[in-house]
């Protein structure tokens, strides 16, 4: 892990509202996981930006030390870690992820 | 070598020792899932209480354990 890689991963975690780092592209997911929540947020439509891993060891490793969470996916709102795939599904189950999203949704 | 469900249960029960700890295989033999129930895990957001079983099982999380579907909750009469 580099520290450019970690200064990477915060300007994207940052600069963008909603951030997801997957395995694969939300067009082609390449892991199952990171396939559901890609179409858990399809369903809320809102804008994110995905971050392929499995392009860069760098940003695949340090993830998992900027988060201190071991898997991926992984979700990031406004900046803060919201969790993995089961925690997603979780708060997608619950109503928590759309209150969370709700004020990110692009008016229709 | 990849630890059995109930090794995995075992290494949150010696972090966790009042944890209600259920783990099966779903896929293969390092494919697990697990729930986990502990008032450790009272007032605790749902990513620092997957935190915590993460830290119990170290190692084998990064080496051994493929994949993890976890839940955690806290037991009923305390939530």
């Amino acid at each position: 892990m580099t520290d450019s890689a970690q200064q990477q991963i915060d300007q994207v975690v940052k600069g963008n509202d909603v951030v997801l780092f997957m395995k694969g592209s939300p067009d082609f997911p390449q892991c199952g996981f990171s396939q559901r929540v890609t179409a858990i947020l399809n369903e809320y439509g809102v804008p994110y930006a995905a971050v392929n891993v499995l392009l860069s060891d760098a940003i695949r490793q340090g993830i998992k030390a900027y988060s201190d969470w071991p898997t991926i996916p992984q979700l990031y709102i406004k900046a803060e870690f919201i969790g993995g795939c089961d925690i997603i599904s979780e708060m997608h189950a619950s109503g928590e992820l759309k209150e969370l999203l709700a004020p990110l949704q692009k008016d229709a | 070598m990849t630890p059995t469900p109930e090794q995995i249960a075992d290494m949150i029960r010696s972090h966790l020792p009042d944890a209600d700890v259920e783990v099966r295989l779903y896929s293969g033999n390092d494919h697990f899932e697990m729930s986990v129930i502990s008032a450790a895990f009272i007032g605790k957001t749902r990513v620092a209480q997957h935190q915590m079983v993460y830290a119990a099982l170290g190692e084998q999380m990064k080496q051994a354990i493929h994949a993890l579907a976890l839940k955690t909750a806290v037991p009923k009469e305390q939530a």
